[in-house]
């Protein structure tokens, strides 16, 4: 070992580069603060503290009466509707478009054969419309649709089929090119049509994992459906922002521990489901 | 009496046992170096003497004190006077190397100045000058990760040396380290023991590590003391008895049987001391 | 094995596809025609020329966006406030998820690890809109509520990632530390932390992005915000200006997008 030559003590080199982001940091921190109206002492202000107290002390007992309950109910299958028809709706819209963009059922890319460009730029489109489909959230889509055709479920339906079409389009063209592709494409290069490659090349191995996503997808459907009444899309969501409207916490207390029943029997079923699937 | 083992036995929770009426005793000071074959309870011993592991059997005494009869923060304030080399160093990867040196002397350290340490190393300098006692000076500011397995191995033991512990223990600290290094490497661990008065009781796998730096020597297999003697007094006939499962070669840091030329081959010692001759 | 082994019963089983498979298909069927006849849509009227009319009408309202000078500040403003409320909402959620996760991960018993899950396990099934919804009454309209909805629900979601992090991350560095006497504290700060810390920013990081999305769409509950301008230019039937608000929400998104990928692929430096 050599002696220890000491030079003067360094200093961190990671020193600086620390300083600025902390620097950075609380520069940003005190405009974030004063766009989002950071105010603490809001939630303990009288009139607040009033009107969340007494909502609050009404959530118990929970509502319970018949004619409330006979409401949570139809309020609830529809939520359940709403989801099923949207996702049913969903892998409408969804199926054409991921069998147009996926690279596994392309002919023309076994080769490269003839038109190769022209098949590229078809999936280019198909991918590009599937990514649109996704980029407005739902909440956005089903505001929109409530002023455009009313109040009510159908709203919702639509909202759901749009976003979640785009959703599950994009990752059933990306299940069925990550299964392997091989059957699939041994029939396209025996010359059979697409969709005889996709029932009897591909669908054999992926069609687990893409039954297994739509009933995830579905899953949170059922979430997202509850969220969308709010903007009146109908359901248990409408009904919950209707009693909150009217400061009743007694039956906001009911909706929300039915949401959280709903949610965990429909985490359940998805989960039996997948299951069984497998 | 800076480490008492009286008697010492360890059974495993899963009912094997690692250790069988072990008794150690150093003065403040002393150098004693432990051998013996892979699975022999060297480690074992080591954590039973830093109060890390407490032992079935037995009267355990470290730094004059039984430890498993303090309280919780008598116990730390022990513990951080002694030092534990470890064979694999626990080091999280992403901490740079002045970090994990500072690191030695957390159980002096507050809270406060600990956290601080983080955002800026306390103590630049002390960390640089441990790390230059085994040439690492220039690795200061790198990430662990960046290291080789010695360099590594190395950090470990400049993290004790920073601690300055009153009795350190070693756990095959070079086992990583290529001869040269090696032999520099306890050379440090034995000065730090002259400069601090600390007493030093060290694990080694190679034979000749342990005859030219230790002037103490026990011998240990499956879980006994087999020999505890002045390292002039080590035969090679009782090497070869306590390393009868590992082949006929005894262990050296350069496998290089001539560096234990100078053993006594004749009996000119001291009766072994075996179980079941006392 | 000959033709003349197999029974008729596995013969007839082999031959067609599994009976699970077809009652489980059967009632999959029988479940959406069901929600569509409840749901009782009203898909003749939907479709008529007159409501399609309509829709068209409502469409062709939201073109051009109005994109004065002043009207866009103002949507501006709003995307700022939407940028701020979730990185607000998620910058406490770190806070308080980061604080849960710890018992959360059974550092202090099993009967604080299920409570603290238990806990969290809440926070994150109440949808942000309800939360927003609920904070609208405890804290007033405005994007305070919206901030403290997302970080409501984000720390329910960021708890329990971290949890699962610190209980997947070995022990050893900071057992050798208390070994050697340091406090709890330290110990943890040096020896658990750095191993979670890389992983821990990249959860974070991805979920604001996600909050921003969602801050956008809290304000149709009054949680100010991009949202909040929509829901009310939507409400007086000022469409155009709702189209420019779209437009705003559009490329927002677009823009973390493209940068979350470039952002979040840059490791994080050492530790300490």
């Amino acid at each position: 070992m050599k002696t220890p030559t000491l030079a003067a003590p360094e200093r961190d080199p990671q020193a600086r580069r620390r300083a600025t982001g902390v620097l950075l940091g609380v520069l940003v921190l005190w405009p974030m603060l004063q766009l989002a109206e950071f105010r603490p002492a809001a939630l303990f202000e009288s009139g607040n503290l009033k009107v969340m107290g007494g909502f609050l002390s009404a959530f118990l007992p929970p509502a319970s009466s018949v004619e409330f309950l006979g409401l949570l109910l139809k309020a609830t299958l529809e939520t359940l509707a709403m989801a099923t028809a949207g996702i049913a709706l969903a892998f409408v819209i969804a199926t054409p478009l991921a069998l147009a963009m996926t690279h596994s059922l392309s002919v023309s890319r076994i080769g490269p054969g003839p038109g190769r460009w022209r098949g590229e730029a078809f999936r280019h489109g198909a991918r590009l419309l599937l990514t649109l489909l996704r980029a407005v959230p739902e909440l956005v889509w089903a505001l929109l649709f409530v002023r455009a055709l009313g109040l009510g479920p159908a709203a919702g339906v639509l909202a759901l089929a749009i976003t979640y079409g785009g959703m599950l389009g994009k990752v059933y063209a990306e299940i069925l090119e990550s299964s392997d592709t091989r059957p699939g494409r041994a029939l396209l290069e025996a010359g059979s049509g697409r969709i005889a490659a996709l029932a009897y090349g591909l669908l054999p191995g992926a069609a687990q994992e893409l039954a297994s996503y739509t009933v995830y997808r579905w899953e949170c459907a059922v979430r997202a459906s509850v969220v969308m009444g709010f903007v009146g899309a109908g359901g248990l969501g409408q009904l919950m922002d209707q009693s909150m409207k009217m400061l009743n916490g007694g039956e906001a207390s009911t909706i929300l521990l039915t949401f959280l029943l709903l949610v965990l029997l429909a985490d359940a079923l998805s989960a039996a489901l997948r299951r069984l699937l497998a | 009496m800076s480490l008492s083992l009286d008697g010492i036995g360890l059974v495993h929770p899963n009912g094997q046992r690692a250790l069988q009426r072990v008794t150690l005793a150093a003065a403040g000071g002393e150098r004693v170096a432990i051998i013996g074959p892979s699975g022999a309870g060297k480690t074992t011993l080591l954590r039973v003497a830093a109060a890390s592991l407490r032992p079935s059997e037995g009267r355990l005494q470290a730094l004059a004190v039984n430890p498993w009869q303090l309280s919780a923060r008598a116990l730390r304030r022990l513990r951080a006077r002694i030092g534990v080399v470890h064979q694999a160093p626990p080091i999280p990867p992403r901490l740079r190397v002045v970090t994990a040196v500072l690191a030695g002397r957390l159980g002096a350290w507050s809270a406060g100045k600990a956290l601080a340490s983080l955002l800026y190393p306390a103590d630049i300098a002390g960390a640089r000058e441990v790390l230059a006692r085994l040439d690492l000076a220039d690795r200061l500011f790198e990430r662990c990760d960046r290291l080789s397995g010695g360099q590594l191995q190395r950090v470990g033991i400049a993290r004790v040396l920073y601690q300055g512990p009153e009795l350190l223990l070693a756990d095959e600290p070079v086992s990583a380290l290529d001869p040269a290094l090696a032999d520099a490497a306890v050379g440090q661990l034995i000065a730090q023991s002259e400069a601090s008065g600390a007493t030093l009781v060290a694990s080694l796998h190679a034979v000749d590590l342990a005859l030219k730096w230790f002037p103490r020597i026990g011998g240990m297999r499956e879980g006994v003391v087999m020999f505890d003697v002045p390292a002039r007094e080590v035969t090679r006939a009782m090497l070869h008895e306590l390393y009868a499962t590992e082949g006929a070669v005894l262990p050296t840091q350069g496998n290089d049987p001539s560096a234990l030329a100078p053993l006594q081959t004749l009996a000119q010692v001291v009766p072994i001391a075996r179980p079941g001759c006392r | 094995m000959t033709p003349a082994d197999i029974s008729p019963a596995d013969r007839a089983r082999a031959a067609g596809p599994c009976l699970t498979c077809v009652v489980v298909t059967l009632a999959l069927v029988a479940a959406v025609i069901a929600s569509f006849a409840y749901l009782r849509i009203d898909y003749r009227a939907l479709f008529a020329t007159e409501s399609l009319r309509l829709m068209a009408k409502f469409i062709a309202e939201f073109f051009p966006p109005d994109l004065s000078a002043p009207f866009v500040a103002k949507v501006a403003w709003g995307a700022l406030q939407t940028l701020a409320v979730s990185a607000l909402g998620t910058l406490l959620a770190v806070v308080a998820g980061g604080v849960l996760a710890l018992p959360a991960s059974g550092r202090f018993g099993t009967a604080p690890r299920q409570a603290a899950r238990f806990g969290l396990n809440l926070l994150r099934s109440v949808p942000e809109l309800v939360w927003a919804a609920l904070m609208v009454l405890a804290a007033g309209l405005g994007p305070f509520a919206g901030a403290l909805a997302l970080a409501l629900h984000t720390t329910g979601v960021l708890g329990r990632l971290f949890a699962e992090a610190l209980e997947n991350a070995p022990r050893d560095p900071e057992r050798a530390l208390e070994a050697a006497g340091s406090g709890a504290v330290a110990a943890f700060a040096y020896g658990s932390l750095p191993l979670v810390f890389p992983q821990c920013v990249a959860y974070a990081l991805y979920r604001w992005e996600m909050n921003i999305r969602m801050a956008a769409v809290l304000g149709f509950v009054g949680a100010g915000g991009l949202g909040q301008l929509l829901y009310f230019h939507l409400s007086i039937f000022q469409q155009a200006q709702a189209a420019t608000v779209l437009l705003a929400m559009f490329v927002l998104v677009f823009i973390v997008d493209s940068f979350s990928s470039r952002f979040r692929r840059g490791l994080a430096p050492a530790y300490a």
